[in-house]
């Protein structure tokens, strides 16, 4: 009998936990010109939980708290893909922030009291964790999302994205209330061994299931629940956008493993719970990609990519296998990646007073500045899966997964799709080369934009040399994590 | 053999482009001169395949193999066969021929004209080279981003819809490819080696949907009718290299996938809807030549005489004999220089006149009488004229399909009258004729740099019109295997 929680496992959390709460009293103390301290502290924070998940990813046992919280591989490559995803999100918005005003201890609190929520998802292996994680992400966004209380296109994206969020979360609750009213029990592995057993109503779980399919879905943003997206990623602030579309899909991935995978993950239920994602899997790549067509707004015509984008995510996880779920994770992945970057070219793009939201700010960019136009060149032909860039490898071993799992018609939707989806990332190229800037502003990063946002150009480029590496890490996470 | 040649003939070119683009457009002469050494030296690496090549054996030669996505057990899976080689050489001597070309005439951001060049040259050697499904795909769709930008960004007034389409065309054709090879890299076992594939037993119905599925790929690319609308507009649209890289090479992908992939892989597929494609082929020919005959914009009209030449090309293939495919291939080289040849003629005249339009021409020959020389050969050479290029693949193609059958060689053989209608009658009102206006009136005759350029063709066209039988040897044995391997029944009754 164990008297103490062997916290290894959870280090980094704790850790996090400290130091937020570190930053934010000393943040009082300082002044505005002292501001950078906060930053690097910030920044000194990821650094340390980069050590510290490293360090307790070779520990021996992962499960902590009585089973509520687990380490294992995935969680822990999908944590150090949040502290990366986050980390560089920082360096994209810091002058951006600081030109608006945002450069504030709020900010760096609210983003690491985000990460902490997205790491508490990765790991959870409780429906209440599970539950805390989310939630502790989800405030802090809507929070985010109105930081600049004076805009009202900012106030009013936070009021919906609280209203329909709380709406979903509200749904997640219920389904997991019938969870546990059908197998008595929280925690996930238990249930599913209470579901295998027999010993649970069926009719009961299904309708859980629904529920929290549902809810799911409103936290990806994948269609019919999809309606926050494009007036979220407009209204809020850029930099809070790049938050919102980048680190949380790893963790929202976490959340669909779990729940769905580890905890739902019964023969029976697995057959429901396809044709819930095919569904919606089909109807996102199919709305998220005409609807981008049609759009102006660059961070809006982005937000429908998003919800093609988690289309294809959703393939992925539906095709029911290890290699499914490697391939989805796979794509998460190297969409935060993409995502990453693009988002830090808008804020390059921005300056004091103006805000390059519009797909037109991008024309001319090849004139402008030939190699941040090659960068967002590879990026855009990473979002549209052409090779040889490392998107398209993701929709590859998605492709992949899906017609090993029999739904070769699927495939041929998801290309039909994705060729769609082809024309409008090509439409940015084709304004970055083609046509005459109409902005003639000097493009001048700070220094660590400037290496950081071409670093994820390349990175883009090299994965899509040597895809195997990443591939093989997401295969062995899974593998090791869903026996 | 002491180093991988074929690593080296595909990424040298990539190497020496990234290189120009480091350079940068304020320093245009250095990426001139960089662009040049790198195109030559693409030349130089590939020559020793020439001389290496043993005629004799039939399989892939030069091979290489490396791990590449361990996991998925996808493969650095490299080797040529004649048909490449041809390509291969082909591609590396028209990509100097470009560089030289656009010397002078690309003045606006001349590193990255050169640069998407020499990467394009590099793809497409990759392209020619690939034995793994996957590496195919990936350098057949590379090839894309280069054209695009350079169809975007030096091409005509209506440039940008070309390149969009171009792309999307060619896009959405590959995309269902890439299902097809997906799906037979599962029945594979998990392999996408194309030898893996060549070995593959499959039921009929299932060679057909994977049939029909390179079948857009490829027929798009090619062009066939009717998804060759894409052609005349990027053709049109692009700057003069633009339109040579793309006649003289890209268009060679299409056929060359149907040799590589689609006829081993799925014979009796292939066998099966032969006749549908020789149809398809056959229209081209005659209905397409019919339409290019009508073209006032010489650019428009040579466009259509591809697509018009490269229905010969299908035809060949689907013939299924070793006379059709080798002439096929023949053709597919010949019209690599003479496409090639023609549309570097009419760069020439548009960047003194700048008229694509025959109607603004009229007795060139008056003041570019050297000009005006080659330019014929090539306008024969360009409606088959026996000694020329043209001729050779031609009459092997008609010949194999007057075996098969006296109407197909008949609707074949109308491409002599219509190929020499139109391009004659081009040639009669551009060149021939009082001097038709002032600008004509100014014009000098070519230059040392484009006298090179053209003499170096000049020279291809006569020697392997004159001469074909080194291509011939090189070919046999490549033609046979293919032929061995596209057997019908071979598939369905390894499966029982």
């Amino acid at each position: 009998m164990q008297y103490i929680t062997p916290l290894a496992p959870a280090y980094a959390e704790v850790f996090l936990l400290c130091m937020v709460c570190v930053i934010l009293l000393l943040d009082l103390f300082l002044s505005d010109e002292q501001r950078g301290i906060t930053y690097a502290l910030t920044l000194a924070t990821l650094g340390g939980c980069f050590l510290l998940t490293g360090y307790s990813g070779s520990a021996g046992e992962p499960h902590t708290f009585s089973g509520m919280f687990v380490a294992d591989l995935m969680a822990n490559v999908l944590k150090l893909g949040i502290y990366i995803a986050v980390a560089m999100m920082l360096v994209y918005s810091q002058a951006y922030i600081r030109a608006r005003g945002m450069f504030r201890g709020e900010f760096f609190v609210l983003t690491l009291f985000a990460m902490l929520g997205m790491m508490v998802m990765a790991s959870a292996n409780h429906l209440l964790t599970l539950y805390l994680g989310l939630e502790l992400l989800s405030l802090s966004l809507y929070a985010m999302v109105a930081l600049q209380r004076d805009s009202a296109v900012a106030t009013e994206a936070a009021m919906k994205y609280f209203v329909l969020g709380a709406l979903a979360s509200g749904m997640l609750l219920y389904g997991m209330s019938m969870l546990y009213g059908a197998t008595g029990s929280l925690e996930l592995t238990r249930m599913a061994a209470v579901i295998d057993g027999g010993a649970a109503d069926n009719t009961l779980l299904v309708f859980a299931l629904v529920f929290i399919v549902a809810g799911l879905g409103f936290k990806l943003g994948a269609v019919p629940f999809h309606m926050w997206v494009p007036d979220v990623y407009q209204g809020a602030p850029t930099a809070v956008t790049l938050m919102i579309g980048s680190a949380p899909k790893l963790a929202a991935f976490a959340f669909v493993m779990r729940i769905l995978v580890s905890g739902l993950g019964a023969d029976f239920l697995v057959e429901q719970w396809q044709w819930m994602l095919i569904i919606m899997a089909v109807a996102s790549l199919a709305i998220g990609n005409v609807t981008a067509i049609a759009q102006t707004n660059l961070k809006r015509m982005l937000a429908y990519s998003t919800i093609s984008h988690m289309g294809f995510l959703l393939l992925g996880v539906l095709s029911g296998s290890n290699d499914g779920y490697a391939s989805a994770m796979f794509y998460v992945v190297v969409y935060v990646l993409m995502n990453l970057g693009t988002f830090g070219m808008i804020l390059l793009l921005s300056r004091a007073g103006f805000e390059a939201e519009n797909i037109d700010d991008f024309k001319g960019l090849n004139q402008r500045s030939p190699w941040y136009a090659f960068i967002m060149l590879l990026l855009m032909l990473s979002m549209a899966g052409v090779p040889p860039v490392v998107g398209f490898y993701a929709k590859l071993s998605v492709l992949w997964a899906v017609i090993d799992a029999g739904y070769l018609w699927l495939a041929v939707v998801a290309v039909l799709f994705s060729l769609i989806g082809a024309f409008y990332y090509l439409r940015i190229v084709k304004l970055m080369y083609f046509d005459a800037p109409l902005d003639e502003a000097p493009i001048a990063p700070d220094a660590g934009m400037r290496w950081v946002l071409s670093a994820n150009g390349i990175a883009i480029l090299l994965f899509g040399i040597l895809p195997g590496p990443l591939m093989t890490l997401c295969e062995y996470s899974i593998a090791l994590s869903l026996q | 053999m002491s180093y991988p040649i074929l690593s080296v003939v595909i990424w040298l070119p990539i190497a020496a482009g990234l290189m120009v683009l480091a350079v940068g457009d304020r320093h245009a002469g250095a990426a001139r001169v960089i662009a040049l050494v790198g195109a030559i030296a693409g030349l130089l690496v590939a020559l020793p395949l020439w001389t290496q090549f043993d005629r004799m054996a039939s399989g892939f030669q030069f091979v290489e193999f490396a791990p590449w996505i361990a996991t998925f057990n996808v493969n650095y899976q490299l080797g040529i066969d004649g048909m490449s080689l041809l390509l291969i050489l082909l591609n590396c001597v028209t990509t100097v021929l470009v560089v030289i070309a656009g010397w002078e005439v690309i003045q606006s951001r001349v590193s990255q004209y050169m640069a998407a060049f020499l990467m394009l040259s590099g793809l497409m050697n990759g392209v020619f080279c690939a034995l793994d499904g996957l590496l195919f795909y990936v350098f057949f769709e590379a090839t894309l981003i280069p054209m695009f930008i350079v169809i975007g960004v030096w091409g005509g007034p209506n440039r940008v819809y070309a390149a969009v389409k171009f792309f999307l065309y060619t896009l959405a054709g590959s995309l269902l490819s890439l299902v097809a090879l997906i799906y037979l890299y599962i029945i594979a076992g998990g392999s996408f080696s194309l030898l893996d594939f060549y070995e593959l037993p499959l039921p009929l119905d299932a060679q057909i949907l994977v049939f029909l599925a390179f079948l857009v790929a490829f027929a798009v690319k090619v062009p066939m009718w009717p998804v060759h609308t894409w052609l005349p507009d990027a053709h049109v649209e692009a700057p003069t290299g633009g339109s040579v890289v793309l006649a003289a090479i890209m268009l060679k992908l299409g056929g060359y996938g149907f040799l590589r992939l689609s006829l081993p892989i799925v014979p009796d597929a292939s066998q099966a809807l032969a006749g549908f494609v020789i149809a398809l082929s056959l229209i081209a020919v005659v209905y397409i030549g019919l339409v290019a005959l009508v073209q006032s914009d010489m650019k428009k009209l040579i466009a259509y005489s591809s697509v018009s030449h490269m229905g010969f090309v299908t035809l060949g293939i689907f013939i299924f004999s070793a006379q059709g495919m080798e002439g096929a291939i023949l053709q597919m080289v010949s019209h690599g220089f003479v496409s090639g040849a023609l549309f570097l003629c009419v760069g020439v005249m548009y960047e003194r006149v700048h008229s694509r339009q025959i109607a603004d021409y009229g007795g060139v020959v008056n003041k570019m009488p050297v000009f005006a020389a080659l330019f014929m050969l090539f306008a024969m050479a360009n409606s088959g004229l026996p000694g020329t290029s043209g001729f050779v693949g031609e009459w092997l193609v008609i010949l194999a399909s007057m075996k098969v059958d006296f109407w197909i060689a008949a609707a074949a053989g109308s491409t002599l009258v219509f190929g020499a209608a139109y391009t004659l009658w081009m040639y009669k009102r551009v060149i021939f004729g009082a001097v038709a206006n002032p600008h004509v009136e100014e014009l000098a005759d070519i230059s040392k740099r484009e006298m090179f350029v053209l003499g170096v063709l000049a020279l291809a066209v006569l020697g392997m019109g004159l001469y074909p039988a080194p291509l011939g040897e090189v070919l046999h044995e490549s033609v046979n295997e293919i032929l061995r391997l596209a057997v019908p029944g071979r598939k369905l009754l390894m499966g029982m």
